[in-house]
């Protein structure tokens, strides 16, 4: 990686590679086919081609590459989760994402930044103690800190006592971190598009064919595919597509909404959260404040940016960083979170032969990128469910085992 | 601020509402298997178009059904109770898993 950067730097041309070979026709047959052409449906086209020598993959996408919640998200990479399978899988993303960059020769800006996230109230230090020493056991690095460290860690946060909601205390997760979410998808398209995997752009999938309990085929705007296997990865639209293949999923979809602040100087580190007053606040690496996590009060499959999330996003973010005041916006969006009843995905089988979900992302699905592309992979290559994502099976609804992440996610719904 | 017109209280802004989920009619409780119910629970269409969904509006506590558009997040109508439900739903208890 360095001598490769030390090279594009020395040479006078600064030239541009193309990542992806163009568009060709569609073949008539895929052994799989991955709807979806964003960080995860990349992901897993990747770790397909390169790991299972499973080459024979398109990925076939509506829009453009890493257009829909890739680039709508808000780039937080963390593990401290509360439950054990929640940490875990969460875990072995983060040190994915620690290894991208190198994976794919290929820089993803990978920033360990840490994230801190407050407590205004007794219950939540309750509940912050409880999830540090559960990171702890699965070797995840979370600490519960005082107001004096916070104060060494974020100098700038708004301390006082007099303050609407004083901050009590704090999770202190030295693994938080973030990345250039663009560069993550097109690291995965570019690896996998050198091994052979196809990537179909403007290619909409309108039907999804079903023949004896068992997928045959997807009909695109542009002809018909026969194939395996096909993987689902269209976070937002998961009940839409998924509704092609007869199957209905326990999700209802929100709009969450953030905004961005002009550039300033490099003045705040870590990743802040709060989950009491509604805000999480950090300054990307460009020196832009991404001020996020304000979800619709009901469903909706809108991108539309909403005045009321622009005030209440505005005054939670000021309660913490009075300084903000002045600072003037830059852009406010919406990406649609796919929201299930325990704030976990749902990863695996489905009733459908060979019909694979990769769906209910919520608010967490960046984060889990690399390990969903690990995962989903194999089970595909190999057909045995990993017991990393075991848990996160469409069944468990069934069975009343619900994996409830609700307390550990940093938007509200 | 948006707008929804609660049956009782007229037009209110739409912060003063709860959201209450999609309509299903209630299942046989008799005839549902342990399955069927995990689905009226938890399972949703999630429709993209037009849907109808429970909506409370909260200072006085009062529930009613609006027919919406998901996409272009335009409310159609409001409505009350009664024009799906004219009965009132008789529980006939059964002890504990007698029936599944």
């Amino acid at each position: 990686m360095p001598f490769a950067l030390l090279k594009y730097g020395l040479s006078r041309k600064y030239p541009a590679k193309h990542h992806f070979t163009p568009a060709k026709a569609l073949k008539k047959h895929y052994d799989v086919v991955i709807i979806g052409g964003g960080g995860h449906g990349a992901a897993i086209a990747y770790n397909l081609a390169k790991y299972h020598g499973v080459r024979d993959v398109a990925i076939l996408e509506k829009s453009y590459l890493g257009g829909g919640n890739t680039a709508r998200n808000t780039a937080v990479i963390r593990s401290n989760y509360l439950t054990e399978s929640g940490v875990e899988f969460y875990r072995e993303s983060v040190k994915l994402y620690n290894n991208l960059s190198n994976e794919f020769n290929y820089n993803v800006m990978m920033e360990n930044r840490g994230q801190l996230t407050l407590a205004h109230s007794d219950a939540a230090i309750r509940s912050f103690r409880w999830r540090a020493e559960v990171n702890k056991h699965l070797g995840v690095r979370s600490e519960l800190v005082d107001r004096q460290t916070i104060a060494e860690l974020v100098p700038n946060l708004n301390l006082s006592e007099d303050s609407r909601f004083p901050i009590m205390a704090g999770l202190w997760h030295a693994d938080g971190a973030t990345a250039r979410h663009d560069a993550v998808a097109w690291g995965y398209a570019k690896g996998a598009c050198e091994r052979g995997v196809e990537l179909h752009q403007l290619t909409e999938v309108e039907d999804i064919e079903i023949s004896q309990g068992k997928v045959t085929g997807v009909k695109t705007n542009r002809g018909k595919i026969s194939c395996g296997a096909v993987v689902q990865a269209v976070a937002g639209a998961s009940s839409i597509v998924a509704k092609k293949a007869g199957i209905r999923l326990p999700i209802h979809s929100y709009p969450l909404q953030a905004m961005v602040t002009q550039p300033y100087k490099p003045i705040l580190t870590p990743h802040v959260s709060s989950p009491h007053v509604h805000v999480y606040v950090h300054q990307t690496s460009r020196g832009e404040f991404v001020i996020g996590g304000g979800s619709d009060p009901y469903p909706l499959y809108n991108t539309r940016a909403t005045l009321d999330q622009r005030e209440s996003l505005s005054a939670a973010a000021l309660e913490l960083f009075p300084f903000l005041s002045q600072a003037r916006l830059l852009r406010q969006w919406a990406g649609i979170t796919d929201m299930t009843p325990d704030y976990s995905p749902i990863m695996g089988l489905s009733p459908v032969e060979n019909y694979y979900l990769d769906a209910g992302w919520g608010t967490w699905g960046f984060k889990a990128t690399p390990i969903c592309g690990v995962t989903m992979a194999e089970l595909i290559a190999t057909k045995r469910v990993p017991s990393l994502i075991k848990p996160f099976e469409l069944e468990r609804f069934y069975r009343y085992q619900q994996i409830n992440e609700a307390g550990a996610t940093a938007a509200s719904h | 601020m948006k707008l929804l017109r609660c049956p009782l209280n007229g037009l209110r802004n739409i912060s003063e509402f709860t959201y209450g989920g999609e309509y299903h009619p209630m299942p046989d409780h008799h005839k549902t298997s342990a399955r069927g119910w995990v689905e009226y629970v938890f399972f949703h269409d999630n429709t993209a178009g037009v849907v109808t969904e429970w909506w409370c509006h909260t200072p006085s506590s009062f529930w009613f059904l609006a027919e919406r558009n998901t996409i272009t997040d335009e409310v159609l109508r409001t409505f009350t109770v009664d024009e799906y439900h004219r009965q009132r739903i008789e529980f006939n208890h059964s002890p504990l898993g007698q029936d599944s």
